[in-house]
């Protein structure tokens, strides 16, 4: 308990020092020490829970209650005034309507409502836990030579970096506490101060076109919001509680019941694990600061959202609206994200896409809400947070030193910078590659669907991974092309940024060594324990062998013999007269001609607009059904229809 | 488990022959098509040991690398195939295998295998749909995706999954490197601009792709015989004699059409699995 309560308030102290170091120097070693605390106390936790299992925790203070709704207030009074000293009315709109809703709710019906524990650890809390004690303080380390070179490449702009490094520690305490709340009402307030932590990092640049984005990822999380405190209602006044456990405990037993304020709830994890028609935000994210989009990619926001659609999979489910809504949403953006991709040649932007569509694919998993589905999803969000935060750090060290983030530009980046591109290509081969880590989620997923009888959703699972494998692998094309006369260029690169890149790649292969261990001792047990009964694993232990020995070999063979030949080396084929340097080639003029190559991007079959148009669409009118239906069961309940 | 290893072992040791065998009978069926004679059946196997006696040369230090984790990888493929392993896993290592030889093709930075080795991707993001929905269609009817278990099963697979066997038949094509769908290289001199995807492969590198290519053609033709093993013996030998049409089948589609662009290839695929392969999948779901 007391290490819960640590890793929430430390991060918060930390950030309040950093709010006021200036020096580089400084703000380098409390960066450093505080990135390594959080990660030795969330893997202490980790080694604490194992121990002890300690489940519930009371936490009966009424004072916590009043300090955060008095923050509450403040931020949505923040919240009202910059709306509108931006002109953007709807984001006061929405703090104006959904603050004062809750914090009346609080001091009347909800004051009356016994929460026996506010606080809970469980074996789900301690995975997140350790995606954000780990890969999220890495990136706060990464961040350091990251925002050394932004500072430079920006120079004569007021240095806002003590401001920057505030935020992203706030979030990580904010982060860490939303997993472990059992209080609804405690979780909402860490969940909206995580939107507006994204907020503040999606902003950071003060460009225009940064504080246009950062108000459209806050409008649409207020969205969310609203639906989070529509979906605490409902609970509170219909069913009479305000605490996840017994909401899940009731889900379990009949998911149908709980599917009112499930939807709501689920309504906002959709919103913030940026599903359609809310990628928008995300991609607008893109703007900020490299370590901005990992932080916010991999081990927190998007995270959140998908944590609380997989939190309350025993109340959705195929059977019942609510689980209809959200896998419909999950899996058509999982199937037109991953084609948008495709079009696109922006490192950033494709990460964007690929991010979106793996949350896709766990907001499925979660809306099918059988066990063996859970398991697919949670084995994604652990790869995705190590892999995608690996592939974002990668692209930012990239883009200061090539001084381009777009994938058409990384030619030759194999003899330019090898350790980075080598890097990129493990974290690539880790995202759709068998035999890594992502495959294996994508795997189980897929006969998680199947065995949910979902035809149209193994559809979209067929078409979505051939778009997958075909926007990886131009990418990895890119970079395996080796172009003569490279320069090289990495000599630059911070060495923190290496130490960090070199830690996820380690992390990635671990993960992919010790899933099988990580499937037995968490998540198996942990699903136990959420849908009763023995639960198997998706895979077979006989493949999870298969896949661990494949590992092995492909590490060995690398470790080897990669790049050693004893062949001699010879210009390619360039059309018969090659000028000898593998650049030009002798052109029908006799006159030396180069020559450029280029990927596709297939506009015309899978334009982002497009694709954008189809999927927003169609997840709107699924959302307005899925909770039009709610409303109406809600009335239906409330006139004193039984369920 | 004797029966893995006999099945691995088979594999490696057997497949090669039996798929340089069928490609000297494909020439030479090809040849006759054309009213030329042809080389004899042995000429594949005489191709690679010629191969093997070239000079040792190459356009960079690691394609050689990638081109030899590809013939693992295919290697591995088949034999998880036929040691009776899971369905899904063989794809998976299908896929790596083949995104290795695009590498290998990237890597040159040359522009023709570059151009191959894209157009091999296009083909991959082609087939995969299909491939992976024949597989399910597989697990529905036998209730497992261990191929084992799909071998013995009672059920003819062929009849309820008669959709998704033409379905697959049609990305055969692609995947056997035969007109109209021989985008990224074709082994006709009259199809190709210089040899697509393997331009940069020369000696023991190329004799290594022929070679992987020969074990690829056998697990293929193995996909087909699962669609008629029932674990009986009429099954089996049901089995292989489609497995020999098809692929006499394959060979005339091979000589009887040009090149398709990859619009066509791309949309006709997509369509066939969506058709043939979802509804299939739809109607057994129902039933």
């Amino acid at each position: 308990m007391g290490t819960i309560f640590f890793l929430i308030l430390f991060p918060i102290a930390v950030a309040f020092v950093l709010l006021v170091t200036k020096a580089d120097a400084a703000r380098d070693v409390i960066v450093k020490i505080a990135a390594a605390v959080i990660a030795a106390a969330s893997i202490f936790l980790a080694v604490q829970y194992f121990k002890t299992g300690g489940e519930f925790y009371g936490v009966h203070y009424e004072w916590i209650n009043y300090v955060m709704m008095a923050i509450e207030a403040c931020l949505a009074i923040y919240i009202i005034i910059i709306g509108i000293r931006h002109k953007k009315y709807l984001a006061s709109l929405f703090a104006l309507i959904q603050t004062p809703l809750l914090i009346w709710f609080e001091l009347t019906e909800g004051h009356h409502i016994e929460v026996v524990s506010n606080m809970y650890f469980d074996r789900l809390s301690m995975i997140m836990v350790l995606i954000i004690g780990i890969v999220g303080s890495l990136i706060t380390v990464y961040a350091l030579g990251y925002m050394k070179d932004f500072q430079h490449h920006h120079h004569g702009e007021a240095d806002r970096r003590p401001w920057f490094f505030f935020v992203m520690f706030i979030f990580l305490g904010a982060m860490v506490g939303l997993v472990t709340s059992n209080n609804l009402i405690w979780m909402y307030f860490f969940w909206e101060i995580t939107s507006l932590s994204s907020f503040w990092l999606i902003g950071y640049t003060k460009t225009e076109e940064a504080t246009n984005n950062a108000f459209r990822a806050l409008i649409m999380n207020l969205a969310g919001g609203l639906g989070f405190a529509i979906g605490i209602l409902i609970l509170g006044f219909v069913y009479g509680t305000l605490e996840l456990s017994t909401m899940i405990t009731y889900g379990t037993m009949y998911s149908g019941i709980m599917a009112v304020p499930a939807a709501f709830l689920a309504f906002a994890g959709i919103t913030k694990a940026a599903q359609m028609p809310f990628n928008s935000w995300l991609l607008g994210a893109m703007v900020a600061p490299t370590p901005t989009s990992a932080l916010l990619h991999s081990s927190t926001m998007v995270k959140a959202g998908v944590f609380m659609i997989i939190k309350l999979a025993p109340c959705l489910g195929i059977s019942n609206w609510a689980g209809l809504m959200v896998t419909t949403v999950g899996g058509v953006t999982f199937l037109l994200a991953s084609f948008a991709a495709i079009s696109q040649s922006n490192a950033k932007k494709v990460l964007a896409y690929s991010t979106i569509a793996n949350l896709g694919l766990i907001v499925t998993c979660g809306g099918i809400g059988t066990a063996a589905a859970v398991w697919a999803g949670v084995m994604l969000i652990i790869f995705h947070a190590i892999t995608k935060s690996l592939l974002f750090l990668c692209v930012g060290t990239c883009e200061h030193n090539i001084g381009s983030r777009d994938i058409e530009d990384m030619d030759g980046l194999f003899e330019r910078m090898p350790r980075l591109a080598r890097f990129m290509m493990i974290g690539i081969a880790g995202m759709f590659l068998a035999p890594f880590g992502m495959l294996i989620s994508k795997w189980a997923s897929m006969t998680a669907f199947i065995d949910g009888g979902n035809i149209l959703l193994v559809g979209i699972i067929c078409f979505g991974s051939a778009a997958t494998a075909f926007y990886w692998t131009k990418w990895l094309g890119k970079l395996s092309a080796i172009v003569a006369n490279s320069e090289y260029v990495e000599g630059k690169v911070h060495k923190e940024e290496t130490f960090v890149h070199g830690t996820l790649v380690v992390l990635t292969i671990l993960a992919v060594l010790a899933f099988p261990l990580i499937s037995s001792t968490t998540l198996v047990p942990y699903l136990e324990i959420v849908f009763g009964g023995l639960s198997a694993m998706a895979l077979s232990a006989n493949n999870m062998i298969i896949m661990v020995v494949m590992v092995v070999v492909v590490l060995l063979m690398f470790a080897f013999f990669f790049g050693k030949t004893k062949k001699r080396i010879v210009p390619i084929y360039l059309a018969g007269a090659n000028e000898g340097d593998n650049l030009k080639y002798r052109g029908s003029m006799d006159k030396p001609v180069d020559f450029a190559l280029r990927n596709w991007h297939m506009e015309d079959y899978f334009g982002e607009k497009k694709m954008n148009l189809y999927g927003g669409v169609i997840t709107t009118v699924v959302i307005i059904i899925g909770l039009g239906m709610m409303i109406g069961n809600l009335v239906y309940i409330l006139t004193g229809g039984a369920m | 488990m004797v029966n893995v290893i006999i099945g691995i072992i088979a594999y490696i040791v057997l497949a090669p022959f039996v798929g340089g065998f069928l490609a000297g009978v494909d020439r030479i069926v090809s040849a006759r098509l054309q009213g030329r004679v042809g080389p004899p059946v042995l000429q594949p196997f005489y191709d690679v040991l010629k191969l093997r006696e070239k000079e040792d040369i190459t356009v960079n230090n690691v394609q050689d690398f990638y081109v030899a984790a590809f013939f693992i990888f295919v290697i591995a493929t088949g034999a998880i195939f036929f040691a009776g392993g899971d369905l899904l896993l063989v794809i998976f290592t299908l896929t790596t295998a083949s995104v290795l030889l695009i590498m290998a093709a990237y890597s040159s930075n040359s522009p023709y295998a570059q151009v191959g080795a894209q157009r091999e991707l296009l083909q991959m993001m082609a087939y995969e749909p299909m491939v992976l929905l024949t597989c399910v269609g597989f697990y529905m009817v036998n209730g497992s995706f261990e191929v084992r278990n799909i071998v013995t099963d009672a059920n003819m697979d062929f009849l309820p999954l008669i959709g998704v066997f033409f379905g697959f038949l049609f990305i055969l094509t692609i995947k056997l490197r035969k007109r109209p769908f021989d985008l990224s290289m074709s082994h006709h001199a009259h199809q190709e601009l210089v040899k697509g995807l393997v331009t940069e492969f020369s000696g023991k590198t190329f004799a290594l792709i022929e070679v992987a290519h020969w074990y690829e053609n056998v697990f293929l033709l193995g996909m087909i015989f699962l669609f008629f093993a029932n674990g009986t013996v009429w099954g089996a030998i049901l089995g292989v004699v489609v497995c020999i049409v098809v692929y006499f089948f394959e060979v005339l589609i091979d000589n009887s059409f040009a090149r398709v662009k990859w619009q066509a290839m791309f949309k006709a695929s997509w369509i066939v699995a969506l058709v043939l392969g979802c509804i299939n999948l739809f109607v057994l779901y129902l039933v």
